[in-house]
């Protein structure tokens, strides 16, 4: 049973306003019924120091990712981790992390490749609730367990493979990184742990927008009107384009497609989790280095 | 891993052995516990933490001091609460090297961090951090006691 959106006004802007909450209206609807909050964050002991009450952890690293083959896990792992976090197929899931949300960001678009239907962030992240002075626990989340079905993991609608860039070169792409990584100047992002690619730069005609534009100082979103200004005017993506964002494994570009597909309502944007570990070591891609995208 | 037993500190051997003895799930909490102990840095230090080495593997900020005084290292560091995980390995450091002598601390064998059973429960990726923090930590060590 879906819980109520926020219809917060600084949200009836956006494309979909439905999936963003506000710290106000989590904090009012802490227990409902229906609503599970997950939180996700880059740093894996961050819920154990303290979090939301009643909120269940879900790890990107060892939980959304398959031990073995580089992918994300199954449809039956992602049924037993759901069901063992006591989300059902219709609860409504409110996501908040570290960083601007950044990988609350990727926990959700895991999400959407399984269909979750009703999954949103909350604006502001883990953030914004400690700022605003909101309740942090350490006690243990009493979860009852549910019972979520096998549902196969869908690659086509928002995930893209490395086949599909190249399929794709001439039309909107987006690189997320830093525009030291976009450069070749390095191949992570400064002060990140090197992650192994083997060549710096970025795929050929890829715009740079580093994924933190999109964020408030208080990481939350920006006004739709300052996103459309990045993304349309400075970036020129077409309201009918199809887009395709990249960072260095898939998390900030998350965030990127978050904004595109849900506050702007771009219809068919995709992201490239292999991203730059995967595109800087791949024999015979193209890649261009400096600050201009290039041609094909 | 059994070629490295020979080299490892009794302060990094226990500190080993502590977490795995553990479940996967409680190797995260005693992380935890160390991130919650990680000394605070010395009076000395205080307010000049950038004049520190800053260890650029980590996400989070993060700051290392090495002292070699005469037979002893001492070392210090100082990262922020809200990278638990990144304070916790500083903290096993920090705790399992001061007081070694330098040769003791060149010797460690630079895979200790892949060492303490985390790699399932923490993720290579994050191991990565701790991996230079240590290399860092004996770079300065080598160089001050050539000096």
């Amino acid at each position: 049973m879906a819980v109520a959106p926020d219809t917060a006004a600084q949200f009836s802007e956006y494309a979909h306003p439905e999936r963003l909450v506000t710290t106000e209206w989590l904090a009012e609807h802490l227990g409902e019924p229906g609503l599970v909050v997950v939180e996700s964050d880059e740093d894996v002991l961050l819920y154990e120091t303290g979090h939301i009450p009643g909120s269940v952890k879900v790890d990107w690293h060892t939980e959304l990712n398959d031990p073995v083959t580089r992918d994300y896990i199954d449809g039956a792992a992602f049924a037993a981790l759901l069901s063992g976090k006591g989300i059902s197929r219709d609860s409504t899931v409110v996501i908040y992390g570290d960083k601007s949300n950044w990988w609350a960001a990727y926990a959700l678009w895991v999400f959407t490749l399984f269909g979750h239907e009703d999954v949103r962030l909350l604006d502001g992240g883990r953030a914004k609730w400690q700022a605003e002075g909101r309740p942090f626990t350490t006690d243990a989340t009493d979860i009852v367990p549910a019972d979520y079905p096998v549902v196969e993991r869908d690659d086509t609608t928002v995930r893209a493979f490395r086949e599909d860039v190249l399929a794709h070169l001439g039309s909107p792409l987006i690189d997320v990184r830093s525009p030291e990584e976009y450069s070749g100047e390095r191949t992570t992002a400064p002060a990140y742990p090197e992650e192994g690619a083997l060549r710096a730069g970025h795929i050929p005609t890829a715009q740079n927008v580093p994924w933190a534009k999109a964020a408030a100082e208080d990481g939350t979103f920006k006004p739709r009107e300052d996103l459309e200004a990045i993304y349309r005017r400075d970036a020129g993506i077409g309201e009918d384009e199809p887009v395709i964002a990249y960072c260095r494994i898939g998390e900030r570009s998350s965030h990127t497609w978050f904004v595109l597909t849900h506050l702007l309502g771009q219809e068919n944007v995709r992201n490239y989790d292999g991203s730059w570990t995967e595109w800087g070591s791949a024999v015979r891609v193209p890649i261009v280095t400096g600050t201009e995208p290039g041609g094909v | 891993m059994t070629g490295s037993d020979g080299v490892l500190p009794a302060s990094l051997s226990d500190i080993r052995e502590e977490f795995l003895a553990l479940e996967q799930k409680d190797r995260l909490l005693l992380l935890l516990e160390f991130s919650n102990d990680l000394p605070a840095l010395p009076e000395r230090l205080r307010g000049h933490e950038d004049e520190l080495e800053r260890v650029e593997e980590c996400q989070a900020p993060v700051f290392i001091d090495v002292a070699v005084d005469g037979d002893a290292v001492t070392l210090a560091a100082t990262a922020p609460r809200e990278a638990p995980t990144t304070r916790g390995f500083a903290s096993i450091l920090v705790q399992g090297l001061t007081g070694l002598r330098p040769d003791e601390v060149l010797a460690v064998p630079s895979d200790f961090p892949q060492m303490l059973g985390l790699t399932e429960a923490v993720s290579p990726l994050r191991l990565r951090g701790m991996s230079g923090m240590l290399s860092r930590i004996k770079r300065q060590v080598a160089s001050k006691t050539a000096a």
